[in-house]
């Protein structure tokens, strides 16, 4: 993850208590998700940001999965993400995501 | 295309008001009734100012004239192989150095760097300077990195892959501040190498310096903040700042910046070569890179495209800089195009020289997998782009794809504003296009560090957008980017991948009839300057050359041509008498 995106949501994080965050990614893949999720919640694993070493176990969700297109109007949904839909592997997103939630998200 | 067969001219509309004449060029077609000059209001409300019957006439001329599409020239691609700048410049290593200087990544590093033969043998090197078409390149499997063809040659139809000892001489040549020096063995030893170059003339070579002492060197980089140039690990010359207290010319900036203006000057050289005009031919020079150059009072002030036109021997050309990150070069090649058409210049070049912060920007993910560090090379192009010729593919101004402030940021809605939204407007559907070129990122450098296949990605989305549109079944899905698209080649430099790669391969395409329509399109990541969240892009459309497209008809610009010359003619006459 980009380190100015790491350092902003870390910051955010402290000023809102990271129970009251929610991360929400639109990677083009499972493994470029999964890696922004392992940053947000078990620390940055390239070693290089701001969030090295730091586990803030943030609730994390990528904009495909069903928990959050089920937050979202209907229309504007197809209006914005549809065709990504249509593109991106949200199966192998979805797994991904899950199973970085199940070992690190704290909330 | 349309063919038009009948031709009705009506030219001239006499008023005998005062004796002036009243001209309103007007062509109608026999399979399509429309006036063929779209400036037909600000031709009208010229017009009402009225001149004398051979001024008006020369008008009605110049208005079929430069109604005319501009055509891509020539194109120039070069590489330079920068493996020393990978360890010493790079940003992922320079930023590694100052927050983990003990890494194990930089201890690695050098065991992965690839020596300049093995950069000639790779595959998607030969294909940017075009000794491999990307079909050819896309027969092999991927991974690419550990895969050789029949071709490893430094020189192609479209440039070269310039060694790095080279490349520092030709730095030294575009110098004009005395700012960069080198080693005295290093200069002899390389000098005689450049001097065989079969681009190089006296005016460059006559600019490269005498060699100066190590001790100097040692003391400019150890004591001076120089910026060191580093052969096969060897100290062999220096960038020294041009200020002592501006960052803005610190080494580091003015290093980067003769990087830049070297690779286009190369670039340069090999476009004006490829289109068979003399330098002194060419009007004006549009520079797209990412950079900037300018001082502690103006940041970005330019001009690298006057500079480079300078050592390019461009005697008569001005030029300008055009920014708009990876979408510059679109931005750019739709700006010189409108130039051309409108008349201003008859020739304008579109080049960009490449990165030196980018180079092994992916190198931990490539280090980590065992493979060699892909981005040690930097890249350039330069596009000729010329009034038309009557043979060379066009570029039609009228059909401009565009992110517009109010477009949004969804892949959705830029996909439709710089794919569907011209296309709609010109009456075409996404399947009546050829071949799309977006970012034309080489999936080797980017797969391995999770930023999968970006043209892929592209092709998918354009494909997708089709089937919802209902321009295409979505069975055409799986085959969209085989049908319509092509594997990636170019370096990650970002400007350099941005639909650029394409246009020669395009021109040649088009001219042998392979391809009729090619689409290319920018897109730049405005954030990450900071000053909007705003993402930017913009497309436009290459087609064959309307003159070109038939053998009997006569075409629509060949038309015009004939008409304004006939005009012109008439007038000449007129004031004669």
């Amino acid at each position: 993850m980009d380190l100015e995106n790491q350092k902003r949501v870390k910051e955010l994080a402290e000023k809102y208590g990271p129970e009251n965050v929610v991360v929400v990614l639109g990677a083009a893949e499972g493994e470029a998700s999964g890696l922004a999720a392992e940053t947000v919640t078990a620390g940055d694993p390239t070693f290089a940001g701001p969030l090295t070493g730091v586990q803030l176990g943030l609730k994390v969700y990528h904009i495909c999965e069903e928990e959050m297109k089920s937050e979202v109007a209907e229309d504007i949904y197809e209006e914005q993400i549809g065709m990504m839909e249509m593109v991106l592997d949200v199966d192998d997103i979805a797994s991904e995501m899950k199973s970085i939630r199940d070992q690190y998200c704290k909330y | 295309m349309v063919i038009y067969r009948h031709i009705t001219i009506s030219c001239f509309n006499y008023e005998s008001n005062g004796g002036k004449l009243f001209c309103k060029p007007k062509i109608l077609y026999a399979d399509k009734k429309e006036t063929v000059s779209k400036n037909q209001n600000r031709h009208d409300a010229r017009l009402k100012k009225r001149g004398t019957a051979a001024e008006e006439i020369c008008f009605a001329a110049d208005i079929l004239e430069v109604s005319m599409n501009s055509v891509i020239k020539a194109t120039g691609y070069i590489l330079v192989h920068a493996p020393d700048m990978v360890i010493h410049n790079g940003s992922t290593q320079t930023t590694e150095r100052i927050v983990n200087p003990d890494s194990e990544y930089l201890k690695k590093l050098p065991q992965h760097i690839r020596s300049y033969e093995d950069a000639l043998k790779y595959l998607p090197n030969q294909t940017y300077i075009g000794n491999m078409t990307p079909d050819d390149l896309a027969k092999f499997e991927q991974p690419w990195f550990d895969k050789t063809g029949d071709c490893a040659d430094r020189f192609g139809k479209f440039g070269e892959i310039m060694p790095q000892e080279e490349f520092y001489l030709l730095m030294q040549a575009c110098d004009v501040f005395d700012l960069l020096y080198l080693e005295k063995g290093f200069v002899d030893a390389a000098k005689p190498k450049l001097a065989a170059h079969p681009l190089m003339n006296e005016s460059i070579l006559g600019r490269i310096k005498d060699g100066v002492e190590m001790a100097e060197v040692e003391k400019f980089v150890n004591e001076e903040h120089a910026e060191g140039l580093y052969n096969h690990d060897k100290l062999v010359g220096y960038v020294k700042r041009a200020h002592d207290v501006d960052v803005n010319l610190a080494a580091h900036v003015i290093h980067e910046n003769l990087v830049s203006k070297a690779s286009s000057v190369l670039s340069i050289l090999y476009a004006v070569k490829n289109s068979g005009l003399a330098p002194e031919d060419i009007d004006y020079v549009i520079d797209c890179c990412e950079e900037a150059c300018g001082d502690v009072n103006q940041r970005g002030g330019g001009n690298f495209a006057k500079a480079s036109a300078e050592i390019a021997g461009l005697s008569n050309a001005s030029g300008s800089d055009m920014r708009g990150f990876c979408a510059g070069p679109a931005h750019a090649f739709i700006a010189a195009s409108s130039l051309v058409k409108a008349g201003t210049y008859k020739n304008v070049i579109v080049a960009a020289g490449g990165c030196t912060a980018k180079l092994g920007m992916n190198g931990k993910d490539h280090v980590k997998k065992e493979m060699p560090i892909l981005e040690d090379m930097l890249g350039g192009f330069a596009v000729v782009i010329s009034e038309n010729d009557g043979v060379s593919p066009e570029i039609d101004n009228s059909i401009i794809g565009k992110h517009s402030v109010g477009t949004g940021a969804s892949p959705q809605a830029v996909i439709t504003a710089l794919v569907a939204q011209p296309l709609d407007d010109a009456g075409l559907k996404i399947t009546d296009i050829d071949k799309y070129s977006a970012e034309m990122q080489n999936p080797d450098i980017t797969k391995p560090a999770g930023a999968g296949d970006v043209p892929q990605a592209n092709y998918k989305m354009i494909a997708a957008l089709a089937v919802k549109r209902g321009d295409m079944d979505k069975a055409g899905l799986a085959t969209f980017a085989e049908d319509h698209g092509m594997v990636g080649w170019a370096p990650t430099q970002g400007h350099i991948p941005s639909g650029a790669p394409y246009i020669g391969f395009a021109r040649e395409d088009i001219m042998s009839g392979k391809i009729k329509t090619a689409m290319i399109i920018g897109k730049g990541s405005l954030f990450l300057g900071r000053m909007t969240n705003l993402f930017d892009g913009v497309s436009f459309v290459i087609r064959a050359n309307s003159g070109a497209q038939t053998e009997n008809s006569v075409s629509e610009e060949q038309v015009k041509g004939l008409i304004a010359k006939a005009m012109k003619d008439f007038a000449m006459t007129l004031m004669a008498e």
